[in-house]
């Protein structure tokens, strides 16, 4: 049990920041460059925090809760997930909502740490970042129903079994469109192109990084990583369920999953690569359209 | 065969959804090419290789897939626009509506006192749900391509409907309506043309309104 979360813990902790690694270079590659190495985001991470930080005098508690809340939630979060066919170290019924909404609550978090700055700029990125995640989590319900459905259970332990192969033989259509969608949820929450680009800093399109701009050495640097393994949660969700295999063999289950989550980060860099930001007005079209494909892929399994 | 049918009509269902949302008119002129691409491969997934199956789908691959949309892209390459400005109702609400008469031909279909057979195959509700878009289509948008654009789904309905019954019906009858469809469009072509040249836009609008 105990070894179990060592290794969850581990894995997400030692490999979160590789993806962004993974992703910066498929973009460089793209692009005709070499790119940063490999380790970049690690020595980003370490350069962080090692600095100073500047907070301003008019802030409160709230400011610093946002980058904490930020680092501990996808560590809670990792707990309810299974890493490709390593259980989950804590399962009970129902925690899909648990799952959901811990990300909620990153999400208070970081936009009262942006409105608590006092700064009307970080205020309309708050505002962007609330208005297009509401958006987006019907969509992962839809997507969990569908899974819950299959599998007969509501835990994600029991949404990801082993039996998952099973469902992508009958039930393949609905489980092709839930992870369509969830791929673009993932997309969305991390604030990667097209709905966002994690790169720029020109000041009207930004809506992740504004709620940041305040944040400076370590604090910055939690959230960056806490923004790492995130992306790493919400990707081994999706790889699980591409790739639902599983062989009792550590060693061989943790290379799929390895594998599989850098394959996803590959995928997502030549998304970003291939694709142009969409205008902002176009995102929130986009996420109704993925929320009406995924409470399709509903519909068509409940019929 | 099954499974393959299957994937082809949720592709049909999903190119319904983007066509919706989608503002381009190229953009939908392509989705709508591709739907009746896609749609015409259904006798033979259907039916199996034989005379009849072949001739409707390359019939149907020519005719949906390659010609009609030519013609389109002609027409909106003669009268210079590039997307749908104000729709009647906007994209969000018809995307909503869309999937709403989706869900409502799977239930619809699923009381249908139909054979066996066809029980729990996604053909009639996939009919169904291109019909209720192709209306939607017709309704809520004002260029005349796009009305052109959801006559031609609606027709990819009827298409879907009849690949059922395609053992039953003679050949002459399908020539017959893909021949329509072809006239059709290019009847409505040549509207176009005339009320670009009158009004120098595209609303159907201004031609309900008093001339001054």
């Amino acid at each position: 049990m105990i070894g179990n979360t060592l290794l969850h813990l581990a894995i997400l902790c030692v490999l979160s920041p590789l993806l962004l690694g993974v992703i910066g270079k498929t973009k460089a590659l793209f692009g005709g460059r070499n790119g940063a190495p490999f380790l970049q985001p690690y020595f980003d991470l370490w350069k962080l925090l090692r600095k100073g930080m500047v907070i301003s005098e008019t802030t409160t508690w709230v400011f610093l809760a946002g980058p904490v809340v930020a680092l501990a939630v996808p560590l809670l979060a990792a707990m309810l997930l299974p890493f490709g066919a390593l259980p989950a170290p804590v399962s009970f019924d129902g925690d899909m909502i648990l799952f959901v909404y811990l990300f909620g609550l990153a999400r208070f978090f970081t936009a009262s740490a942006a409105l608590d700055t006092g700064s009307s700029f970080e205020g309309m990125g708050a505002a962007r970042e609330v208005t297009f995640s509401c958006l987006a989590e019907p969509t992962v319900l839809f997507g969990l129903i569908v899974l819950a459905r299959l599998a007969g259970g509501l835990s994600l332990q029991e949404m990801l079994s082993p039996e998952l192969l099973e469902s992508w033989q009958n039930a393949a259509p609905s489980l092709g469109l839930t992870l369509v969608s969830l791929f673009v949820v993932l997309l969305v929450e991390n604030s990667r192109i097209p709905f966002d680009d994690p790169n720029t800093h020109l000041e009207l399109t930004m809506i992740h990084e504004v709620m940041v701009l305040d944040h400076s050495g370590p604090a910055f640097g939690l959230i960056l990583y806490g923004a790492a393994m995130k992306l790493f949660v919400l990707g081994a969700l999706v790889v699980r369920i591409a790739l639902p295999f599983t062989f009792n063999n550590l060693l061989l289950d943790l290379l799929v999953f390895v594998a599989g989550m850098l394959g996803l980060a590959v995928l997502i860099g030549v998304v970003e690569s291939i694709m142009a930001r969409l205008k902002l007005v176009r995102v929130p079209q986009v996420l109704v359209g993925t929320t009406l494909i995924s409470a399709f892929a509903m519909v068509l399994l409940l019929r | 065969m099954h499974g393959i049918n299957n994937l082809l009509l949720l592709m049909v269902i999903l190119l319904n959804f983007f066509t919706l949302g989608s503002s381009r008119l190229g953009a939908c002129i392509r989705a709508v090419a591709l739907q009746g691409a896609v749609i015409s491969i259904l006798p033979i997934t259907l039916h199996g290789i034989n005379g009849h199956s072949v001739i409707l789908a390359t019939g149907a691959f020519v005719l949906k897939g390659i010609f009609i949309p030519w013609l389109l892209f002609r027409a909106i390459r003669e009268v210079r626009i590039r997307r749908e400005v104000e729709p009647l109702i906007g994209f969000i609400p018809t995307l909503i509506i869309g999937a709403l008469t989706t869900s409502a031909a799977f239930i619809f279909a699923d009381n249908l006192p139909l054979i066996e057979a066809h029980h729990g195959s996604l053909f009639i509700p996939t009919a169904l749900a291109t019909l209720f878009t192709g209306f939607l289509l017709l309704i809520t948008r004002r260029k005349a391509i796009t009305q052109v654009l959801g006559y031609l789904m609606f027709e990819n309905g009827i298409f879907v409907l009849a690949v059922l019954l395609s053992e039953a019906m003679p050949l002459m009858v399908e020539a017959g309506v893909l021949l329509d469809l072809l006239v059709a469009i290019f009847i409505m072509g040549i509207v176009i043309n005339q009320i670009n040249h009158e009004f120098s836009t595209l609303n159907t609008e201004r031609l309900s309104a008093l001339k001054e």
